[in-house]
Order: structure tokens, then sequence, then C-alpha cells
């Protein structure tokens, strides 16, 4: 089953590659699939998964990302960073219209980076570096950095900083503008209608600065609640395109196998989602590295790919998704290797005490994973017992370090500075807070180690400092690494070029079109 | 006694129920002697289909473990389930109806009123919410289909105490001098005990059927197999492999089926009045 998957994949792979060849057709309708429906659309201020897909194509960030994250001109045309890597200049793109027909200038820019540190968490973090920013003249944005970040040209992403219309945003109480209803932005498409319950329509932007594009007249975002209602969905043709994480793992192999279906893991580099489990490091058997490096060799990842994950992701190495920039594979590796989990586990005088597994309540494949790796770790002779509870309930668990064992998925971002370093730095203990590092290690030169990886220049430099980090954890085991999940979409063949970048659905309207 | 038993034997129901009942019962108890690998444990490759390996005759769930392991440790936590939370559920519901029945008045109405507002509650939603916040666990579980499983019984044992009561015997151990406890103890409650058992037997079914039904909607022990639990998990996956979730629902309705049986032979047994003149 697996095997099919992969050949899909590669199928697709090779479709996408002489989809490029062909020549872009104009027009048509696309019904995609938005799982769940978003709670709202104004980007800047909501940002959940489905809100970053619908959204992403309405609003625009000054930069996309490639799937191998090097950043490509988007709103902003150029960019370019003075010796000290400390000023970063972009230059704007000058032909660039709200979907009202005012034009997006400089002080844009300036608004939504302003609304945006009090209305994203993310974009908050990641400005932290700045020092001040200017604007010169109308299509020239000047960053000043207090001192070399490496990851700044990585922060902006449309889901991590959208820009926002000022004239329509500013001094008005942004809670309740209007326009967050029905969201005004620079992208290939704008908002039409969404009838809550039923679907979200975009149609095409007729005014957009890249002309020819998008190809697509109209899209519907169709919001069908129940999983296999949305895979029959699918067969039945109501919709061409499901996103990744809409239907269950499980269907993935069975919808794969229809007619003119094309499936790709493609298009979420630039989030890198990578599970593992936390191993509270504080207390019991688990403060030992060698009861951690017992459950790394206990677990059977690659069955765990094949059969719950149906073939799709890849086993983790460490604490770096291969995706993302800096991953090292020079690791130690920690094979299933039964027998020698067993001897650790003596070594370190392990007697069967009680070891709480705690569930991530995200539906059935996490459920089945769950069932897999206790069984994993009894088959050693750990004494595991298992606790489900639901998402709000896990996470005050894990927030207040009543666990031994948890299950989690992050994203990553595309850079340890952003996406890595905060689950493994001691100054990010917190009690009560769920994804920051939860496991309690503390390691003085893990802390020293990524605070010089954000700040060091040139890019070798930091390289050769994650390295380093990477190997130190994966011996450390602070937590158990699973798997760089893949969360496939399904389309019908006929649409191409929908995933193009490294965010995948979010933005990648702006180029697909419809073969007839 | 021996009545009973004769009268049990002759209604065909009741024989067929107690014959599925001790089947179920001896799988409960000796299969996990037989069979002791864990139903946790990934023995075959996923999805395989029944009788394709004699090894695992009813196939393979959607993680490579033996359907049929899993149905004899299911059998165990399903019959347990519905015995000890009916056991429970009586321990509650008869000394309150009891109590209502034999006393009258104002304590019968506060005890009523207090039954009333559990009755109220729709019981399959309460259970849920009481599972929900006690966390899934096979306590929480008994725990909660007791509590929404007494109150009929503490009305029925009410009524039957309401006629028992006035009864000459009860009012002749009442001139005599005996204590409330005794008479409630000795007098009225044997004799009230039949009905009660009739309604227990159908309360186990109840319950198993609880018990499978939060199982089915992820709210079972997680680290106990049972068939509700088993239905829950492959139901996902049911055009792909229907046996994961037919047999363990097979054994459900069986189940259920023989517990009900049971029911009604009691019933006859227990009534010869009922059961000679209504027949």
């Amino acid at each position: 089953m697996s095997k099919r998957v992969l050949l899909g994949l590669l199928l697709a792979c090779g479709l996408t590659a002489s989809a490029l060849a062909q020549e872009p057709k104009t027009g048509g309708v696309i019904n995609a699939v938005i799982q769940p429906e978003p709670p709202g659309l104004m980007l800047a201020m909501i940002q959940n998964g489905p809100t970053q897909m619908v959204s992403g194509n309405i609003f625009e960030g000054l930069l996309r990302y490639s799937p191998k994250l090097e950043p490509q001109p988007e709103l902003a045309e150029s960019w370019s960073i003075s010796e000290d890597a400390k000023t970063y200049t972009f230059k704007l793109r000058k032909d660039v219209t709200w979907h009202d027909g005012k034009p997006f200038t400089a002080a844009d820019v300036l608004f939504s980076i302003e609304m945006l540190k009090q209305t994203h968490a993310r974009a908050r973090a990641n400005l932290v570096q700045v020092d001040k920013i200017e604007a010169p003249d109308d299509y020239t944005v000047v960053f000043t950095l207090k001192q070399p970040f490496g990851p700044f040209l990585g922060i902006f992403e449309v889901g991590s900083m959208p820009m926002v219309p000022k004239h329509l945003y500013e001094g008005t109480d942004w809670k309740t503008n209007p326009y967050n209803n029905a969201p005004v932005g620079t992208g290939p498409f704008m908002f039409k209608e969404w009838q809550k319950g039923s679907f979200i329509r975009l149609v095409k932007n007729p005014n957009y600065y890249e002309k020819g594009k998008p190809y697509i007249d109209e899209i519907y975002w169709q919001i069908i609640p129940d999983a296999a209602a949305r895979s029959v969905a699918y067969e039945t043709g109501k919709v061409d395109v499901l996103p990744g994480g809409s239907v269950e793992n499980f269907d993935v192999p069975r919808l794969s196998k229809l007619k003119d279906t094309c499936v790709t893991g493609a298009g979420w580099e630039f989030f890198s989602p990578l599970a593992w489990l936390w191993l509270n490091n504080r207390q019991g058997p688990l403060a030992d590295k060698r009861v951690r490096q017992a459950i790394m060799y206990a677990i059977d990842r690659d069955f765990a790919k094949d059969v719950i994950w149906n073939g799709l992701g890849k086993v983790a190495t460490g604490p770096s998704a291969s995706t993302i920039k800096y991953y090292t594979d020079d690791v130690p590796k920690y094979p299933y290797d039964p027998a020698k989990a067993k001897a650790l586990l003596k070594e370190a005088g392990y007697k069967g005490e009680k070891i709480r597994l705690l569930l991530l309540a995200y539906g059935e494949t996490w459920q089945r994973w769950g069932e897999a790796v206790k069984q994993n770790l009894m088959d050693v002779g750990m004494n595991i017992e298992t606790i489900s509870t639901d998402v709000a309930g896990g996470n005050q668990k894990i927030g207040d370090w009543d666990f031994d064992i948890a299950f989690t998925y992050l994203y990553q971002y595309g850079d340890p500075a952003l996406g890595v370093g905060r689950n493994y730095v001691s100054s990010n203990i917190a009690k009560g807070q769920v994804f920051n590092n939860a496991e309690g290690y503390t390691n003085p030169e893990i802390d020293k180690l990524f605070a010089d990886g954000a700040v060091a220049t040139p890019d070798s430099k930091r390289k050769e400092i994650y390295d380093k980090a990477q190997k130190i954890l994966v011996e450390d085991v602070p937590v158990a690494w699973l798997l760089e999940l893949q969360f496939p979409t399904i389309t019908r063949c006929k649409v191409k070029n929908l995933i193009t970048t490294g965010i995948g659905v979010n933005d990648g309207f702006k180029d697909a079109w419809l073969e007839k | 006694m021996k009545q009973f038993c004769t009268s049990m034997l002759k209604s065909p129901s009741g024989v067929i129920g107690l014959i599925i009942l001790l089947l179920a019962i001896s799988v409960a108890v000796f299969g996990p002697l037989l069979f002791p690998n864990s139903p946790w444990r990934m023995v075959q490759r996923p999805f395989l289909p029944p009788f394709t390996l004699s090894t695992v005759p009813l196939g393979t769930d959607a993680l490579g473990r033996d359907v049929f392991a899993g149905m004899i440790f299911g059998a165990r936590v399903s019959l347990l389930v519905g015995l000890v939370s009916t056991l429970a559920a009586l321990v509650v519901g008869v000394p309150i109806g009891a109590m209502a029945g034999y006393f009258g008045g104002k304590v019968d109405d506060a005890l009523m009123r207090f039954t009333e507002f559990f009755q109220t509650i729709p019981s399959f939603a309460l259970a849920i919410v009481l599972v929900a916040i006690l966390q899934p666990s096979i306590y929480s579980i008994v725990a909660s289909i007791a509590v929404v499983s007494w109150p009929p019984v503490a009305r029925l044992v009410r009524g039957e105490v309401l006629s028992l009561r006035t009864r000459e015997y009860v009012q002749a151990a009442v001139v005599t001098g005996q204590s409330n406890s005794w008479i409630i103890l000795r007098e009225i409650l044997p004799n009230a005990l039949s009905p009660v058992i009739v309604l227990a037997s159908l309360m186990v079914a109840t319950a198993i059927l609880l018990e499978s039904s939060l199982s089915f909607l992820g709210l079972g022990d997680p680290n106990l197999i049972s068939w509700g639990y088993m239905v829950g998990a492959g139901r996902t996956v049911i055009r792909q492999a229907w046996w994961i979730t037919v047999f363990p629902g097979v054994a459900i309705l069986i189940c259920v089926l023989g517990l009900n049986l049971i029911g009604e032979g009691l019933n006859d047994a227990l009534n010869p009045r009922l059961s000679r003149e209504g027949r």
C-alpha cells in the first residue's frame, strides 16, 4: 500500500514537471475542501490553519518561498542586505493595488507591521530583533536590526506577515472593522461571499499586477464537516482539491487510486511539521538519558510511517526536519532495536516503574499511533499506562508538566532559530505554556549554541553551530523524535501548478490553472 | 428454588440465553489463558482478511493486531463492566427505592425528586459527560454507567415496597416491634426481588451496550480492549476492512441478545402465574 502512495507521489512529481512545460490555460472554477471552517478570514488577526489556506490567496506578503525555502519576490521585487547584516532594504513593486483600487505603498507596510505586533504573536516574536523600520520613499522599506539575525529573510511569508490596507484599518477598532468579514488584500483572488457552514467563494482579481495571472476564474472552498463525507465529495466530483489533512490517512491510498487523481506531499516545506514525544526530563526513570535513548530504540518508527501514515512522511533523525535550513543527518542514529533498548533499560536500573503516555486527541491516526507506541514500549519491558483526554486537557497537562511521555507535533518555519531552538533552550521553560521547552531539558551548551546560531554570520558559521547543536541534542534525546509528517494534497490531475511554493495550497492558486 | 429451575429450563428463550451467557463467561474467563498473547500486539501485516491464516483466524486490524485475540479479551472487559456496573447500580438503587417506598411522606418525596433529577437527563449524554470529566478509565466508565442506570431500579423497588408494606405480614412485623431495617431487609425486600432480578439481567445488557457506545466514541479505557472499542476503531476503515467491525459487533449483538433472553426466561420463571395464564 505504501509503495502505491510512493508511486503516486512519483507520478505526481512527474506530472508537475511535465505540466510546467505546458502553456497555462485561462478560465475555470475550482472546488476545494476547507477543513475545518475557518473562524474568520482576517489573516492579520487569525492564524488558524484554514484561515491561512483561504486568506493566503487574498492577502500577500513581501516575499514568497520556494519549496527549498529560498526567498522569492512577491510584493517586494528586490531586496538588499548591508555589509554588517543589520540593514535590510526592500524595494516594493510599483504597480500593486488593493482590491478596492487604492495603490499599495510603503505606508501600508509600516502600518501592517505595527498592527501585526499587536495582533500576531509569532510576528511579534519574529520582529524582536528589529530596531526600527523606515520608509524613505513610497516604494522602499528599510529594516534596521539590533544585531544580525540569520533567519530574518524567512519571516515575510503571507501567513507570518500579511500586508493589511492602511486606508481601511487606520484609526478604526481592528477587532470590529467591517472589512474583517470581507477582507481586502492585494492577492490574486478577491473575497466574494461566505455562506457559513456551506462555502467560501473567491473570484479572480482582474487587476492583478502579474499580467495574465491568476488563471482560475473562481474558487469555491467547500465546508464539509464529516471526514467520510469529504472523501465522498471528492469521489463524486463535487470537489477537485483535498488539501493536506482534510481526509483521514487510511482514505488516502484508496482516493489515490481513483482515475485522474494526483497526490503530492509537497507544499509543507515551510511548516515542516515534526512529530515527537515529549519526554519529561525532570523526574522518574525518564530523567536518565539511557532510558530516553532506550525509548528511541524501542519505537518502530518505520512501522508508524508505513502503516499508520500509509507510507507518507519520513523517519525523523533529530530536532530539525530534513526540509529546513542547516539540517544534518550526521548525528547518532536510533534504528529500531528492541534488544538494545532492553539492555539500556537494564543498565539504567529501570524496574518497571509506571510511565504515563499522554495521547494527542487529533483523531483516529493519533489514537492508533499511541497504541502502537505503547505496544513498542511494553515489548521492551516498560510499564506504560495510556492517558487519553481532549486537546485542551492534553495541553493543560503538558503545560503543567503533569506527564511522563506525550505526543505532539510542531511547525518549524524553515529555520532552526524560528522553529527548533524554542523547544530546547532553558530560557523557554515556562510552566503553563505548551509549545516551549515542555520537557524541561537544560543544557548550557545548547542554550549558547542556539543563542549564537540566531545571530551568527555568515551562513557557514550558522551551519557549523547548528550541526553541533543537533549532534548534542540527538545524543541527549530530550524528546523522542518520531516522524517528519507529510500531509498529502490530493487533486484531480487537471488542476495544474497548484503547489509551487513552500507553503503549498496556502498561496498556490496564484499559479494554478485548469486543463480543459 | 427447584421449581424456579424447572420453569426456567422449560422456557426455551431462557435456555438459549443461559447457554450464550455461559459461553461468553467461559470465553472471558478461560480465553485469555488459552491465548496469552496481548490483543494489542502487532502480529501480522495490517488489514489481513479473515480465514486466510490459521494463526489469526479472524484477520488483523489497521495495525496488524489479531481480531480474534481482541474478541476474547474484549469479552472480559464487556462482561466485567456489565456485571460490576449493574451491581453498583443495584447497591445504590435498591436502598433508595426501599426507603422511599417504606417510609413514604417527605422521605419519599425527597428521594423521588432526587431520582427524577437523574431521570430527566438523557442517560447516555450524562454518561458521556461523566466519563469525559473523570477521564476515561475502567473505573470512571463503571461509575458513570452505574450513575445513569440506578434510577429505574429505585423506581421499581419503591413501587414494589409500596404495595408490599400494606400486606398483613408486614403489618404483623410492625406490631411485633421489629426494627425498620429488619422489616425492610427480611420481610419486604426478599419478596420484591423477582422483578429486580429480571430488571438486573436486562441492565447488564444495557450496560454492555453503554460501554460499547462509550468505547465506540473513543471514551473507553485506553488501556483495555473492548468490543465497542474495536467497532469504533474499525468503523472508519469499514470500506476497506469489514471484518474489524463486524466480528466484535456480532459479539455485542449475541451477548446482549443472550442477556435479554435470560431476562425473558427469568420473568417467566419468577412469575409462574403470569406465564401459565398469559400463554
